[in-house]
């Protein structure tokens, strides 16, 4: 792999380079037959550049899942838009998807399907032809040591396993956007380990990531832009270092907290 | 939309299907066994309890005619019947089942016989019971073959031929050709069956590739890919269309196999073979290619119908909820064109499912109304690409996909 280094506090490279995903304005409304209309995503606006790990961080129902659904054009913003490598979410989603490789605890695989026949659909679907469907699939089962479980079902998989197969479905068409949400939620450490080290290595080879969690530690360690989103709205953004001087805490718990208090109704409070 | 993303999903289905117990066992277990089993099997079993229930003897109780000692005489002839005596509760033994018929001599019978004057011997009988009903046949023969030796002792008294008695003689024949007798008698069924087949053979798949697809956290992995969801509805729906189709030519299939079997091994005996008034039952291989063709466009129906319900469920149990009320709503209409009488009109031809089931009796009897047909084929068509329009619309609604 010719991986090359983006260091952490290299803010530099990532202004350079171009905006691969940019979000304008983006609204999310549900119609609830109790409590009316609600507002999931409330005129979200951010940027991301190639190389750079954009994380969204909020606690749970702040809008970060509809969010990403919406980047990934699998729900339609009810307002603004959103450009994924300069194609617009609402008029070419499909276009929009085959540039994006998407990874959340809701995505399963097929359990009646192999590991590898699980890659070979997504490949397949990405439009890949069969000569570089195989040669992909053997690049990558070799790197990620998938080849042992290759052609069991995806139901007798380990969790491990699981994951390892997940991670080839996204990069089997090699995607230039990776987005990740909530990647390691109900997973044990070393199962989450090896998907940080992955967000890290897609990040490393130059792909925009875009990375959500609740998890204060991970976005410590991961991320290059922080968003703290909460109630939909993106509540403040910037590096951590920048954070630090804007809200004068040193702890990234401490600005969360500081940050999204005032905004915070707890769940089913409404 | 693109055939190569539609037929890379179908392929993906199929593999899908062929591996899962529940989606084989509806498409092809089911109608390859019910069509034997129902035919060879039931109707052998029914012929044997049949058989067997004449075999036995019934007990049966006489009252009374202990002056009347030669017809006690006749009835005791009677093979395979225990003649029990008398008792007190005879109708409680009747209820019972302990005694399957009563047969009630009046007083003085054989004197009033030899008088010529008109009685009547009653027969208590355990109504709807069928041993009790052959105890009380066996009785009955028996009794009327002793009336006509009575009846002829009479004539011959009077110097009278035998044949005083029968002027003439009524003869019923069956001219049909066996497989219009064959269409009139099952047709109705057989068209019950291929809906009821159809439906079930779309039914698990329709499940598994919407429900069950949300059950299993796949839903979010497949619209995270670049096909369109127009191209992931076609292919979806073409699977459970194959699963319809192939368990309808499997259950046509089986059914001539097993009507050809219960011919070829006796099982199915409308009577005496020899006998030019038995029924012979025939399907000619023409009527089952046409019954099928018609299986098409329903097969598109329920399967664009069931796959658009099955979606609005968020687990495979509460597709199932949704479907089983369906379920009735087909087969009520289906069930409609067996009751006699249920033929077709113009109006019935615009009536779905109904009407499809009403041709499949006349195609089973190989009567082909060619303008009906026309109906039938164009009307279910317009239904069923009705129903294909609004599975693909309720695909595009988020609130259908991500119901909460």
């Amino acid at each position: 792999m010719s991986a090359f280094s983006c260091p952490y506090s290299d803010a530099g490279f990532s202004q350079r380079g171009p905006i691969v995903i940019e979000a304008r304005g983006l609204c999310k409304s549900f119609q609830d037959k109790k409590r009316g209309e609600i507002r999931a995503v409330d005129h979200v606006s951010f940027t991301a550049r190639p190389g750079q790990i954009y994380g969204l961080l909020g606690a749970n129902g702040a809008g970060k899942t509809t969010a990403l659904r919406m980047l990934a054009t699998i729900l339609e913003p009810t307002a603004g838009t959103a450009t994924v490598c300069g194609h617009d979410v609402i008029d070419a989603p499909e276009k929009v998807r085959a540039n994006i490789g998407f990874l959340s605890t809701a995505t399963a695989l097929y359990p009646r399907l192999t590991a590898q026949e699980m890659v070979e659909y997504f490949g397949r679907l990405n439009g890949l032809g069969e000569p570089a469907l195989k040669k992909r699939i053997n690049e990558i089962f070799a790197r990620l040591d998938m080849n042992a479980f290759r052609d069991r079902r995806c139901d007798k998989l380990s969790t491990g396993m699981k994951q390892k197969t997940s991670i080839a479905r996204t990069l089997v068409h090699d995607p230039p956007v990776m987005i990740f949400d909530e990647p390691t939620l109900g997973l044990d450490i070393m199962t989450a380990r090896t998907i940080t080290a992955f967000i890290r290595e897609c990040r490393d080879n130059g792909k925009t990531v875009i990375f959500s969690t609740h998890i204060m530690s991970e976005v410590e360690k991961l991320c290059d832009t922080i968003g703290i989103i909460q109630s939909g709205k993106l509540l403040t953004e910037g590096t951590l270092a920048e954070l630090r001087a804007k809200h004068g805490e040193q702890d990234l718990e401490e600005i969360f907290v500081k940050v999204v208090a005032p905004h915070y109704v707890s769940e089913g409070a409404s | 939309m693109s055939a190569h993303n539609i037929a890379v999903v179908y392929r993906k289905e199929l593999t899908e299907a062929l591996r899962d117990r529940r989606t084989l066992i509806s498409t092809i277990v089911v109608p390859l066994l019910l069509f034997p089993v129902m035919i060879v099997g039931f109707a052998s079993v029914a012929s044997m309890l049949v058989d067997k229930a004449k075999e036995e003897s019934p007990k049966v109780m006489i009252l009374g005619g202990g002056d009347s000692p030669a017809v006690i005489a006749e009835l005791k002839k009677v093979e395979k019947v225990e003649i029990i005596p008398s008792a007190a509760n005879w109708k409680d033994q009747v209820i019972n089942k302990e005694v399957l018929a009563v047969v009630d001599i009046p007083q003085g019978f054989q004197s009033e016989l030899t008088q010529q004057k008109e009685e009547t011997v009653k027969i208590y009988i355990y109504g709807g019971e069928l041993k009790s009903g052959l105890a009380a046949d066996k009785i009955e023969k028996h009794l009327d073959e002793y009336r006509d030796t009575v009846v002829k002792d009479r004539l011959s008294a009077n110097h009278l031929p035998v044949a005083a008695l029968t002027p003439f003689k009524v003869d019923r024949q069956n001219v049909a050709p066996p497989e219009k007798v064959g269409g009139a008698a099952i047709g109705g069924l057989i068209g019950y069956m291929v809906i009821l087949l159809c439906m079930t053979g779309a039914m698990y798949p329709a499940m598994d590739l919407t429900a069950g697809e949300k059950e299993r956290g796949t839903m979010e992995t497949i619209l995270s890919s670049p096909i369109s969801r127009t191209d992931l509805v076609l292919g979806k729906f073409l699977l459970v269309l194959s699963a319809s189709l192939a368990t309808a030519a499997l259950s046509v299939i089986s059914m001539g196999l097993s009507f050809w079997a219960a011919q070829h091994f006796h099982a199915l005996n409308f009577g005496d073979s020899s006998d030019p008034n038995t029924l012979h039952i025939q399907i000619v291989p023409w009527a089952a290619v046409s019954v099928f063709l018609m299986a098409i466009p329903i097969a598109v129906l329920f399967s664009a119908a069931l796959f658009t319900i099955a979606l609005f469920a968020k687990t495979y149990k509460e597709a199932q909820s949704y479907l089983t009320p369906m379920t009735f709503l087909i087969l009520i209409p289906a069930f409609a064109a067996m009751l006699p009488g249920v033929d077709l009109t113009p109006k019935l031809a615009l009536v779905p499912i109904l009407n499809v089931s009403l041709l499949c009796k006349e195609l089973v009897a190989s009567t082909y109304h060619w303008n009906f047909i026309a109906i039938i084929f164009a009307s279910t068509c317009v239904y069923a690409a009705a129903a294909l329009f609004i599975a693909i619309k309720m695909f595009q609604r988020e609130s259908v996909l991500f119901r909460s």
